[in-house]
């Protein structure tokens, strides 16, 4: 087996196998680091940025979910000037979209909002930028509200790299970046696309849905991908 | 190709230029090229052929000269004596009576004394402006690729590396990382593929010293590529060119081909074991895209947003394999330190940034355009002696370097020398060179604003800080111009910058609060000029007037006016 890493996580002794990243390790001692962008399954971008953690020695923060353990690395996953910007973040990212919780068909099963309870994210102290979003429910089953997209590439990933489809992608530049189906078509017209589902599975936000689903049944939840990358890994 | 061919190559070349009874040199470079230099060149052609000595005199486009503000700029040899401001009207006049009797032309040529050019120390810039970018032999004549011939026939890339770490060279693209450290790591990479990269994307807005040097000196960058290719092992390189830079590109392109013809690039070069190709890559001009991680994605052919770093592009870049990334100019100061060793360079410059550094000067100065000085030059002599001051004298006010990663300089830090670590300290950075002198006509909070605009529109928006981070900065800055912003605006800014510098995941995020925070640091009654007394004194930014703003003080803060 491989060789082993010892290393301090918010004054905790843990040990992980090298290779491994800061969040593994973290998680796989029970300390939790909210996470965005990354899932169990999927390749990281280091996109989102709530994983910051402080490493000693460094004074850059470093996202935990790319940040491969080294012998005798001191790591804090929590600090003022870390929860500050967590919280920062989401209200960047609630100001940036039109997230209006009451009427989202994953009201109470979804991430951005959980995330936001969890760090005490009360207020938001930015101008709400009220972009003209579309929402494109020209797929057969499916929907997908852009209002609500907060560009972690959950979707993007899951369909490039379990599906294998690769329907989805990202367009634009900046905040007028957007997610697009093949060559910037309808999703409705996308050939690629299986209507397998899985990009539905993974968004974090109700962003993507399927048609007809009452907010009640959304209890949907990522596990799957770990089951999905089981099965996958057993069969190579 | 042997090492006697290419002397026999040069001296050929030497002896053909010097048949000539007198040579005409055209800038045909970006300013003075769009005033006409195409439209000099054939009628000082014209006039020669009437005169009737056409076959007698060369004349040659070159690449930029330098005092691009006084272009369009005309040389003529022997003499060694450069005119400003000419016209295809000058043409007759100057072959007559300079040319064919002698006489230069007294109140049209510039003084041979001008500190312009003297102040100067050219060192990668020495032979732009002078020779043919689209002659390979032009290049040789002057000494070009011997240092590769050095360089693959008699020296282990061990030894090359040592030279260029001695040498103290440091990236030219803004980081000022040691780049023979950066092609150590990559030499001693294990994998059988190696790549080298030359990052021409160039994004910071009033920057042209890389497009310059594609344009006027293509071979210098190959020739040094080259060379990095011989010292990490690598057998391909590339060179990444933003489109928008036509003239560079198809300079870039026949600079490519006809070494390949030569034989300097291609298969078993100088006859030793080792062969390099290059390929050129453009670019579809994201600012982006110049950041390393993006810039490989984007030859790669996907889409061009960075990755987080660690792993180095050193370690893991092109399709996996350890890359050497280098700036324009990082790659046109191999050659020269290969050719007169490291102990030359580090005679130049100061202790800890060595060599010379090319800035694109411009704004209110008297004299701007492209200038190369060694490193620890005060701010003062660059805009003073060089720039040749403040125009319609006016008054200094601030210069700006570094670009949208860099801030504000004021006055009482004028005389800090420029080097890596002084600039850090007054709290702006070398970058890649681009240098705006403001005086009292600039607002800084515009200025400040103006740069967040673009970091906004040109970040790639795969990370949050950055994409919306970069927005509402923006409308914050933008709030403080028109005089509606409240002081609980000015805490969320200063906050809201430090925010995204620490949290943003390339260095497009890390650095666009940059300009915004030395302003504040420098300027700041400035600012509050702005949101307590509604008052641009540059006149600048669209703020309540004065007199509304005497209405305005009775309604406690500016916030309530939006
Ligand atoms: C947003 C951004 C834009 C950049 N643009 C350029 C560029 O146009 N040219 C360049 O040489 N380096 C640019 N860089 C720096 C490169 O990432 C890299 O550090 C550099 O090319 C390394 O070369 P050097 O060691 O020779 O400086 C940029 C960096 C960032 C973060
Ligand atoms: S339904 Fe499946 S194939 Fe279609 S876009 Fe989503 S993940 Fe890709
Ligand atoms: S649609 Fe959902 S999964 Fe896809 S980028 Fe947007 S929020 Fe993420
Ligand atoms: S800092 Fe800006 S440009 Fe860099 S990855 Fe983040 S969003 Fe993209
Ligand atoms: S989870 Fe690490 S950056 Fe998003
Ligand atoms: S472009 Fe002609 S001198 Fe610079």
């Amino acid at each position: 087996m491989s060789e082993i890493r010892t290393l301090t996580i918010d004054g905790e002794m843990i040990s992980a196998p090298a290779g491994a990243t800061v969040l593994d390790a973290a998680r796989e001692h029970g300390i939790r680091i909210p996470t965005l962008c990354h899932l169990d399954g999927l390749s990281d971008t280091g996109a989102c940025r709530l994983c910051l953690v402080e490493i000693e020695g460094n004074n850059r923060l470093q996202p935990a979910c790319v940040t491969r353990v080294e012998e005798q690395m001191v790591v804090r996953s929590s600090s003022p000037r870390i929860e500050k910007y967590r919280r920062m973040i989401l209200e960047l990212l609630f100001a940036e979209g039109n997230h209006v919780c009451a009427v989202c068909v994953v009201n109470g099963h979804c991430d951005l909002q959980d995330l936001a309870y969890d760090v005490g994210m009360d207020h938001v102290r930015f101008d709400y930028l009220h972009p003209q979003r579309e929402v494109d429910s020209s797929h057969d089953r499916f929907v997908l509200d852009h209002n609500r997209c907060i560009l972690c590439a959950r979707c993007v990933r899951v369909c490039d790299e379990i599906e294998g489809a690769q329907t989805l992608d990202i367009a634009g530049r900046g905040v007028a970046s957007w997610i697009v189906s093949d060559l910037e078509e309808r999703w409705g017209e996308a050939r690629s696309c299986t209507s397998c589902g899985k990009c539905l599975l993974v968004c974090p936000t109700g962003s993507l849905f399927e048609k007809g689903l009452r907010h009640a049944d959304s209890s949907r939840k990522a596990d799957f991908l770990r089951y999905m990358v089981n099965v996958t890994r057993r069969q190579k | 190709m042997t090492i006697e061919d290419l002397y026999q190559i040069g001296a050929l070349y030497r002896e053909q230029l010097a048949s000539f009874r007198a040579e005409i040199q055209i800038c045909g470079s970006g300013t003075c090229r769009s005033a006409g230099a195409a439209e000099i060149q054939r009628a000082f052609e014209s006039v020669c052929e009437e005169e009737g000595i056409r076959p007698e005199i060369r004349i040659v486009t070159t690449g930029c000269m330098g005092l691009c503000g006084q272009g369009p700029l005309l040389r003529v040899l022997p003499g060694d004596v450069t005119y400003t401001r000419i016209t295809a009207g000058d043409a007759e006049r100057i072959i007559r009576e300079h040319v064919i009797n002698g006489k230069p032309l007294k109140e049209r040529m510039l003084p041979e004394d001008y500190p312009f050019f003297t102040r100067q120390t050219p060192v990668v810039l020495e032979h732009m402006g002078r020779i043919d970018p689209e002659s390979i032999e032009d290049y040789i004549a002057h000494g070009g690729y011997e240092a590769l011939a050095k360089a693959v026939t008699y020296q282990s890339p061990e030894h090359i590396i040592l030279e260029i770490r001695n040498a103290g060279l440091r990236g030219r693209g803004g980081g000022g990382y040691p780049t023979g450290l950066k092609w150590d790591i990559v030499r001693r990479g294990t994998s059988q593929q190696k790549y080298v990269v030359c990052n021409a994307d160039e994004g910071d807005p009033g920057a042209f010293m890389d497009r310059a040097m594609l344009e006027g000196n293509p071979h210098a960058i190959l020739e040094g590529m080259a060379v990095a290719g011989y010292a990490v092992g690598a057998t391909q390189g590339f060179v990444y060119v933003r489109g928008e830079y036509p003239l560079a590109v198809d300079r870039m392109k026949r600079a490519i081909t006809e070494a390949e013809r030569k034989q300097l690039l291609g298969n078993r070069i100088f006859d030793s074991g080792f062969s390099f190709r290059v390929d050129l890559r453009m670019g579809a001009g994201a600012f982006v895209s110049g950041e390393e991680t993006a810039l490989l994605h984007s030859i790669e052919g996907k889409r061009g947003q960075p990755n987080p770093r660690p792993p180095y592009p050193s370690q893991v870049g092109l399709w996996g394999k350890p890359t050497v990334v280098n700036n324009v100019e990082t790659f046109a100061n191999v050659a020269p330190i290969i050719h007169r060793g490291a102990r030359w360079f580090q005679g130049i410059g100061t202790k800890r940034s060595t060599g010379t550094k090319v800035f694109a000067l411009a704004g209110r100065v008297r004299d701007t355009g492209l200038i190369e000085v060694p490193m620890g030059t005060t701010l003062r002599e660059v805009i003073f002696d060089i720039g040749g001051g403040i125009t319609d004298g006016g008054s200094f006010k601030a210069v700006q370097t570094g670009g949208p990663s860099g801030g504000c300089i004021p006055e009482k830090h004028l005389d800090i020398p420029v080097d890596y670590e002084s600039l850090a300290q007054a709290g702006s950075i070398m970058g890649s060179g681009g240098m705006i002198v403001m005086d009292d006509s600039s607002c800084m909070v515009d200025v400040a604003a103006y740069f967040m605009e673009f970091c906004q529109s040109e970040s790639c928006g795969k990370c949050i800080p950055c994409r919306v981070g970069t927005v509402q900065l923006s409308r914050l800055l933008d709030r403080i111009r028109r005089g509606v912003a409240s002081e609980q605006d000015i805490e969320t800014l200063e906050e809201l910058c430090v925010m995204v510098k620490d949290t943003s995941l390339c260095g497009l995020g890390q650095a666009a609060p940059n300009p915004v925070i030395s302003a504040l640091h420098f300027f700041r009654p400035e600012f509050e000029r702005h949101y307590r007394d509604h008052v641009c004194e540059a006149g600048v930014c669209p703020v309540h007037s004065t007199e509304a703003a005497g209405d305005a003080a009775g309604i406690e803060s500016g916030g309530a006016h939006v």
